[in-house]
């Protein structure tokens, strides 16, 4: 989903806001990492205290505890203040949390947004706790709090923005950030018109989006896709049968490419195939 | 030669290069840029920026529109994040923010010091009217062995026996991350328009009433008043902001006022958890306190001293009036 953010030249980035999907698998990473480096300091205490006589055990017992309360609630907090706004899940999943008014991303903002993890995943999780350890005469009233945590939980899912309470309270989104390369042009600068040849009408039978569409499927060039679509093609604007699809496709991406592109010089902008 | 096609040609050496010089600010620090790449940088992002209109207005190569995007939405975030050093960020934190948060929500810190002495009050009397009270404010668990059933005696043996010197560190550490963590929760809680908070608010105030009744009807009401006060003041302050912070966002929530409610949200959020983050500090001063100072200083009217000097500085840090900022 697109999201406007003009910058202050003037131009809209065109941000998209990422999918649930990607958010829960990057928190997964999240609480993976979280239990790795949970381990890592327990054995980092154990080993530290090794050789030391047993009256001084409590210092194990004082770094895990200090470990594992900093781990819980600063790790997303330390990793997101960072320049990349992002934890090692979100990463990993090409994603970061940026201010929804498109202003810095402050420290209070990084807190406030994480702090309310709380009651979004650790409330939830400690009603579970108590449904497993309970069950009989309490259970109704442990169901029932699960079902009032897990509102917090699903919260994403009600609004347009896929806000969490967090994001909400922090003015925060998350948006896709992924590393992208930039490919060749498939507009190649040489004369092609002697191998096929189309005429206007041909020509105009599309409009930018399936252009856009086209050239996903060339560059993903899957042959059974690529088939499809030049058959599709084929069948639209009247043209036999040619001896290689992808040829085919790529010549008549470029015929089309460089005459709507010539229009849009022209200051008309043709968006889809049913405008005219 | 078409638009994008001599876009590329012209443009792409420079946005390789932006590429390259956002690699290294994300990975190490702007400093690991020269001078001459330092200056460059701003210049590449607007020559980005400019490029990315002029491929939308003039070419359909969708590859080089979301390269584009994608290459200028990360310039922006890294040259708008304009980013003080970490030592300049603490403080700024302790001189201006945190306190200024503190102050903000004064209003809130009002009702949820009520709320907790509506419950100290409520659980001395009811304890004080009926014993039988008494098991229900404090879990046996907590009271361990503070209880009607003991001896005047054992009580005052609580309050003045020192753990060995092993123990303190731990139990410092424990009652940090305790505390702490509850602290959290309260000011999560305070989203469900701040009704969960009261209650923890007032049932806490109930639990420390209960105990002063118990304390009280053996005549160990001053000493129990010193073993309390001398971690208390810090770590019920650092309560009551905490549930004040809580009850600033639910309070938002429900009444944003003239702003939009997610605006109003987003704001009582972030300066929430500003003051958040300094009740941490706070109960980690109450933690030590708490560990060390009740269990090494056994005088009662050292106690109470330490006690209140904590809380005068704590309120000069917060509500002393200070010198306007310039500019």
């Amino acid at each position: 989903m697109r999201r406007r953010l003009v910058t202050p030249e003037g131009v809209d980035l065109g941000l998209t806001l990422a999918s649930m999907g990607t958010r829960a698998s990057a928190f997964f990473l999240d609480l993976l990492m979280m239990l790795v480096l949970l381990i890592l300091v327990t054995i980092a205490a154990v080993l530290l205290t090794r050789g030391a006589p047993e009256s001084s055990k409590w210092v194990v017992q004082i770094i895990w505890l200090l470990g594992a309360f900093l781990i819980r609630n600063f790790y997303f907090i330390a990793m997101e203040m960072g320049p990349r706004a992002a934890t090692f899940g979100k990463r990993m999943c090409g994603i970061r949390v940026v201010a929804r008014s498109g202003a810095r991303l402050t420290a209070d903002a990084v807190i406030a947004r994480n702090l309310m993890r709380e009651i979004e995943f650790y409330l939830p999780l400690s009603f579970l706790a108590m449904a497993a350890g309970e069950g009989g005469a309490d259970g109704a009233m442990v169901l029932f709090g699960l079902g009032w945590a897990l509102l917090f939980l699903f919260f994403p899912f009600f609004n347009k923005d896929r806000l969490r309470i967090g994001d909400l309270l922090a003015g925060t989104w998350v948006i896709n950030a992924p590393k992208r390369e930039l490919g060749v042009d498939l507009l190649r600068p040489f004369d092609a018109a002697g191998f096929y040849s189309f005429t206007d009408e041909q020509l105009d039978a599309y409009g930018a989006y399936e252009l856009q569409t086209l050239e996903k499927v060339l560059r993903e060039s899957q042959i059974e896709a690529i088939a499809t679509v030049s058959w599709t093609i084929r069948n639209k604007i009247g043209f036999g049968d040619v001896p290689d699809d992808y040829s085919f496709l790529s010549l008549y991406y470029q015929g089309v490419r460089a005459r709507l592109e010539r229009k849009l010089l022209f200051g008309k902008r043709r968006i889809d195939k049913h405008d005219r | 030669m078409t638009g994008a096609l001599s876009l590329r040609s012209e443009r792409e050496e420079e946005w390789r290069r932006l590429e390259r010089l956002l690699a290294i600010c994300e990975k190490k620090s702007p400093r690991a840029l020269d001078d001459e790449d330092l200056m460059a940088l701003p210049i590449l992002y607007r020559d980005a920026l400019s490029s990315l209109s002029v491929a939308r207005e003039t070419s359909l190569d969708l590859e080089l529109i979301t390269y584009l995007e994608w290459l200028c939405a990360r310039a922006y975030f890294f040259l708008y994040g304009v980013r003080t050093s970490a030592a300049g960020r603490i403080r700024q934190f302790v001189l201006r923010d945190w306190p200024a948060a503190v102050r903000a929500l004064w209003r809130e810190t009002i009702v949820a010091a009520l709320l907790l002495i509506v419950g100290l009050v409520a659980g001395y009397w009811l304890v004080a009217s009926d014993p039988a009270w008494y098991a229900t404010f404090v879990p046996t668990e907590l009271a361990a062995g503070r209880d009607f059933s003991a001896s005047p005696a054992t009580l005052r043996h609580t309050l003045y026996d020192s753990d060995s010197g092993s123990g303190l560190a731990m139990l410092a550490t424990f009652l940090f991350t305790h505390n702490a963590q509850v602290a959290i929760f309260c000011f999560a809680l305070g989203f469900a328009f701040g009704v969960p908070t009261i209650l923890l608010l007032v049932y806490q105030g109930m639990m420390g009433g209960a105990m002063f009744a118990l304390f009280a009807s053996r005549g160990l009401g001053v000493p129990l008043g010193g073993w309390l006060l001398i971690h208390g003041t810090t770590e019920l302050f650092a309560i009551v902001l905490a549930a004040a912070a809580g009850f600033r966002i639910g309070w938002s929530v429900v009444f944003p006022g003239r702003s939009s409610r997610l605006e109003a949200a987003s704001h009582a959020g972030r300066t929430a958890a500003t003051a958040m983050i300094g009740a941490l500090v706070m109960l980690c001063v109450a933690g030590l306190l708490e560990g060390f100072g009740r269990q090494l200083i056994t005088r009662d009217l050292l106690r109470y001293a330490i006690g209140a000097a904590v809380l005068v500085a704590w309120l000069l840090f917060y509500y002393a009036p200070r010198r306007p900022r310039l500019g």
